[in-house]
């Protein structure tokens, strides 16, 4: 019998001594934060909603709980392939069919906090991922594509949706970059810090909505409203990002988190 | 078809049970000591009483038939009068019948009240629907606000001055100093009577009855039967009631009394002037000012210059409330409905000590009572005569 | 002349709050006849069908002839006073704690003599005078003589504002000012005298024009407020819950779909979510501190209106979902005012036929303007009408529904009822 830890062993070692950190990359979920608000004749998504049960009260002597009552796409949340028209016939394509191993994925992070602070539509082109591979490396296959933008410190709820009249104004990536990290990369799926994987004004790109068009059509998934992901080096995080198992869901909140070696 | 007249029917053994401003004794006990006392004056035994009429506010949950094995009688005849200060001469005149017709030979008539110091306040709240719709909820207190506009409208209409109701509080007050069952025990002068605090002007703090526990009570029985028994006593020479008399005059200015005087007075075959002594129902001084009026001593808004031209007390030109009335002796309740009959019946017999009317052989007992909204809808009176 | 009400002294804060104690609210059945019309704005007696004669008090019988045929009619309330008195001395809580108070007996042309509360402008026997039917604290129908010709600050009398709820120097909560009824309420308020409007406004970040123009009146203030969110509603009743006097909840989610015309509960859960349970969590929350508040001074507490709609009498099935939510929070809303009631609050509830705006943008005029819908409300809040039927629909809709809900529902379904 080896006296050699096990990798997990091993992991957990490090993970005790802090030679491995656990970053979490989710928002709280609380009333105040916004969610995805469509134009009205449309259905909507719920916000997150907390009522209380009992506070050690009458309702419940020793005990305290909430209901709590919100949208699979409210908060930090995923989304599954079966969330859009793109992916809806494709096979485990929703939360509870997906295979449990796609939820366990490197993830690169790419810096563009710089071109969003000067244009809140700023759109991640493909010039700015081979930039960033020529700074850190290719990215690897199945991994996770993050858009840092430093959005999630926009804590104040109108800046964060940041409307005007012509619409909203968040960050997102281009429909070239879209593909070239489908066909070329064969990501896992594409994260961001704003409310929509897509940006505000995703409707007039073509098709409308790439991100989610073009990721979800391929199998691939999304990942938003993520924040902290200053704390992450540009390569070599490994994220676990498993959704609630919802029957045929679409997506749900969940906790995102991060592994991050510290040298 | 003429009325019968009531020649044949005595009153006798007028009964006071001492006032007393707060009791925790419940109705029923002043009933019961009003029973005793008559008793005990008349020397009869309970089963000698076959009928009983009975007036009071407070014997809730009771009436008068919840009385009757409280206190274990066994009458023939038995009325309840829920008319307060009308149940006096109603009382008389219910009672007479009944002994005229045989049905019953000695008819107990008893007022009685407690008082506890929420007392007033429950009664009035639900009083009758009228008052809990329209009067109550204007937080008018009681019957003072009605009889503020009753006595402002009369003071503007016909020019009476709050001096002239004094004279008659004053002069009550005078009387009431030798009745030793009035509550107030002090003197009281005009300044001291125009000065007093108002209540909801311009009825001021002497223009109002005291409420009070108490009872009051009388014997009803013919005069035969009053003479074989021995009793001092008093015959009935004239009766009359009306209720809720000149229901569309927009405000109480004249009372029932006005539309039965003539027949009152043919009954006794007598006339006003005749009259040695006056008990009106003094809940205001401007009901007796009306009284005055309306039983013919004077004309309609005359009653002012009445005032002003007679002197109100028991010695003097007008014998008027020669107890003290209920301004200054207390209102005992339904009770305040019996003090001028007995009073009357004291006056008659020789039993008025130191307040004596000299040689009073007619006097005149009103009734009044029952506010329901805005106006009292009973009125009544006796004429009562000294026994031949 | 009844002078101008100034703006009240600021509270000492070392003092105890003394608690309401409405004047006397028992009334027999037939009583509550006064109440049903006056809680319209209306004086009515009854009449008797077979000779003519008015009644009062209220009756089965006819004072002067055999009929028990009695009809509750509107009345000018117009007449002649013959006395008057000033109570300086009552039993009663309330009144104790308001003398003196002056009261009237008054001869109506109509041939009724009617006790009256008396307004300070009335000062002559034989004046000539018109008696309103009004609400009082405790929610009953009382009658008030005030001139033939008011003064212009007739209802700003100590006596007037205990009827009414004057929104003149009180604090007002105004739950959504992003509709254009909401925003025309704020408007109103400020220009009835209001000292405090909050406005309440949800989801910050979606834009509505007219918000931002609001908070630049004098006295008005943005709060963000959701009614779907508790945690939202305790943050605002513990700001500024122990300050409002009334509270204007306008909040409304509306969709124009009945059962057939949407798959799916969602709009109508949103709609149930706002209009019903909003209301209920609002209610919750703010309810204790108006209750306590309701005899503190001249800037006292005294009312809660819901913006409803005709709808919630009658369900208009074009609008089937948001009708039988505003049905929810109509009911919820006697409920409000079963309990407010004995504290001195005053629920009232507004009845609005179609509004201008986007919601009702496809039904044909006529429509009620947001404006001329809010100086109703402001009307209402003034003389202390606690049923508000504003507009030629709501009228309407009003009396069919009275006359026979039946025969409404039918012509509703036939397209007949709008």
């Amino acid at each position: 019998m080896s006296t050699t830890p096990s990798i997990l062993m091993a992991l957990a070692q490090a993970m005790q001594q802090r030679r491995i950190e656990v970053v979490d990359l989710t928002q709280t979920l609380t009333p105040e934060f916004p969610q995805i608000s469509l134009p009205p004749e449309y259905g909507q998504c719920w916000p997150f909603r907390l009522e209380e049960v009992a506070q050690y009260d009458a309702r419940g002597p020793s005990w305290y709980w909430n209901n709590f009552s919100c949208g699979e796409h409210t908060g930090t949340h995923f989304d599954a392939p079966i969330h859009w028209v793109s992916g809806r016939h494709l096979p485990f394509n929703s939360v509870d069919t997906i295979p449990v191993e796609h939820f366990v994925a490197p993830a690169y992070v790419i810096d563009c906090v710089a071109q969003t602070q000067a244009d809140p539509d700023y759109l991640l082109t493909v010039d700015d991922v081979l930039a960033f591979e020529a700074a850190h490396g290719r990215i690897q296959a199945r991994s996770w594509l993050f858009m840092r933008t430093d959005w999630s410190q926009r804590t104040d709820p109108e800046a964060y949706q940041n409307f005007d009249e012509t619409g909203q104004h968040t960050p997102g990536p281009s429909t070239e970059a879209v593909r070239f990290l489908i066909e070329e990369r064969d990501v896992i799926g594409f994260g961001s810090e704003a409310i929509g994987t897509d940006a505000g004004q995703g409707f007039h790109l073509k098709p409308p909505y790439p991100c989610h068009y073009l990721m979800h059509g391929s199998g691939r998934y999304g990942l938003q409203c993520l924040t902290n992901l200053h704390l992450l080096p540009p390569a070599g995080a490994v994220v676990l990002a498993a959704p609630l198992k919802i029957q045929k869901g679409s997506g749900s909140p969940l906790r995102v988190l991060a592994l991050v070696e510290r040298t | 078809m003429t009325r019968r007249g009531y020649d044949d029917v005595a009153v006798a053994v007028p009964v006071t049970v001492p006032y007393i401003r707060y009791s925790p004794r419940s109705a029923h006990w002043f009933v019961a000591r009003a029973l005793e006392d008559l008793l005990q004056a008349s020397g009869l035994d309970k089963p000698s009483i076959d009928g009983l009429c009975l007036s009071s506010f407070t014997l809730a949950p009771d009436t008068a038939v919840g009385l009757l094995q409280h206190v274990g009688l066994s009458p023939r005849w038995l009325d309840h009068i829920p008319t307060g200060g009308a149940s006096g001469v109603m009382a008389v005149r219910r009672a007479a019948r009944a002994v005229q017709a045989g049905d019953a030979d000695i008819v107990a008539c008893i007022a009685a009240d407690t008082n506890h110091v929420d007392t007033f306040r429950q009664t009035l709240g639900s009083f009758s629907q009228f008052a809990r719709d329209a009067t109550y909820p204007y937080g008018s207190g009681g019957p003072n606000s009605i009889f503020a506009f009753i006595m402002a409208h009369y003071m503007q209409k016909y020019g009476a001055n709050r001096e002239d109701f004094g004279h008659i509080a004053v002069a009550q007050r005078h009387n009431a100093l030798r009745n030793p069952n009035a509550l107030f025990k002090q003197p009281l002068t005009l300044e001291q009577y125009l000065s007093a605090r108002p209540i909801a002007d311009p009825i001021h703090l002497f223009d109002c009855v005291m409420p009070c526990a108490g009872a009051e009570a009388v014997l009803v029985m013919s005069s035969a039967r009053a003479r074989d028994l021995g009793f001092a006593h008093v015959v009935l020479r004239g009766a009359i009631e009306r209720h809720n008399a000149f229901a569309h005059d927009p405000i109480f200015e004249r009372g029932g009394w006005r539309v039965d005087r003539a027949e009152l007075y043919a009954q006794a075959g007598a006339t006003p002037a005749q009259v040695d002594f006056v008990q009106t129902y003094d809940d205001y001084p401007v009901v007796s000012m009306i009284q005055f009026e309306d039983l013919g001593f004077c004309d309609k808004g005359e009653g002012p210059a009445f005032v002003r031209s007679h002197n109100l007390q028991f010695d003097g030109t007008f014998a008027h409330n020669t107890s003290g009335g209920q301004l200054s002796s207390g209102q005992a309740g339904a009770a305040g409905g019996f003090l001028g009959l007995t009073e009357a019946v004291r006056q008659l017999t020789g039993a008025a000590e130191q307040r004596a009317v000299p040689g009073a052989q007619l006097g005149l007992v009103t009734g009044f009572g029952m506010v329901t909204y805005d106006r009292c809808l009973c009125t009544g009176a006796l004429l009562l005569g000294a026994a031949a | 002349m009844s002078m101008p009400m100034p703006p009240p002294k600021r509270k000492n804060p070392a003092l105890r709050t003394r608690p309401m104690h409405p004047p006397p609210a028992a009334r027999s059945r037939i009583g509550l006849g006064l109440t049903a019309a006056a809680a319209r704005g209306e004086l009515a007696l009854q009449v008797c069908q077979a000779c003519g004669a008015h009644q009062y008090p209220p009756r089965e019988s006819c004072c002067r002839c055999p009929s028990t045929h009695l009809k509750w009619q509107a009345q000018s309330g117009l007449g002649q006073l013959l006395a008057i008195t000033t109570l300086s001395h009552s039993n009663d809580l309330f009144f104790r704690e308001r003398l003196p108070w002056r009261l009237g007996m008054v001869a109506l042309d109509v041939g009724v003599s009617v006790l009256v509360h008396l307004h300070e402008d009335v000062d002559t026997p034989n004046q000539n005078v018109r008696v309103l039917a009004r609400l009082d604290r405790a929610g009953q129908a009382v009658l008030i003589a005030v001139p033939t010709q008011p003064s212009p600050h007739w209802q700003e009398t100590s006596m007037m504002r205990e009827m009414g709820c004057d929104p003149k120097h009180r604090k007002i909560l105004i739950t959504d000012g992003k509709s254009p009824t909401g925003q025309a309420l704020a408007r109103a308020c400020v220009s009835a005298g209001a000292q405090t409007v909050w406005v309440g406004h949800a989801e910050p970040w979606k834009k509505l024009p007219g918000l931002d123009e609001l908070a630049a009146l004098p006295g008005v203030s943005l709060i963000p407020l959701d009614l779907t969110n508790e945690r939202d509603v305790a943050k605002v009743s513990g700001g500024i819950g122990g300050k409002v006097d009334i509270v204007i909840n306008n909040a409304e989610a509306h969709r124009t779909h009945g059962i057939a015309d949407r798959a799916g509960t969602d709009a109508a859960r949103f709609e149930m979510d706002l209009n019903y349970f909003g209301l209920l969590r609002l209610a919750q929350s703010l309810g204790p501190a108006l209750k306590g508040r309701a005899a503190d001074g001249p800037a006292n507490a005294v009312a809660w209106v819901n913006v409803l709609s005709i709808y919630a009498l009658a369900n208009f099935p074009a609008h089937g979902t948001y009708s039988a939510s505003k049905a929810a929070a109509y009911s919820l809303a006697q409920c409000l005012r079963a309990e407010m009631r004995p504290f001195g609050i005053r629920v009232i509830n507004v009845f609005p036929g179609p509004v201008e705006d986007e919601w009702f943008q496809s039904l044909p005029p006529p429509k009620l303007n947001p404006d001329v819908l809010a100086r109703a409300i402001v009307k209402a809040l003034q003389e202390g009408t606690e049923d508000v039927y504003p507009g030629d629909v709501a009228q309407e809709w009003l009396q069919r529904w009275r006359e026979d809900p039946k025969i409404l529902e039918r012509e509703i379904a036939a397209g007949d009822g709008q």
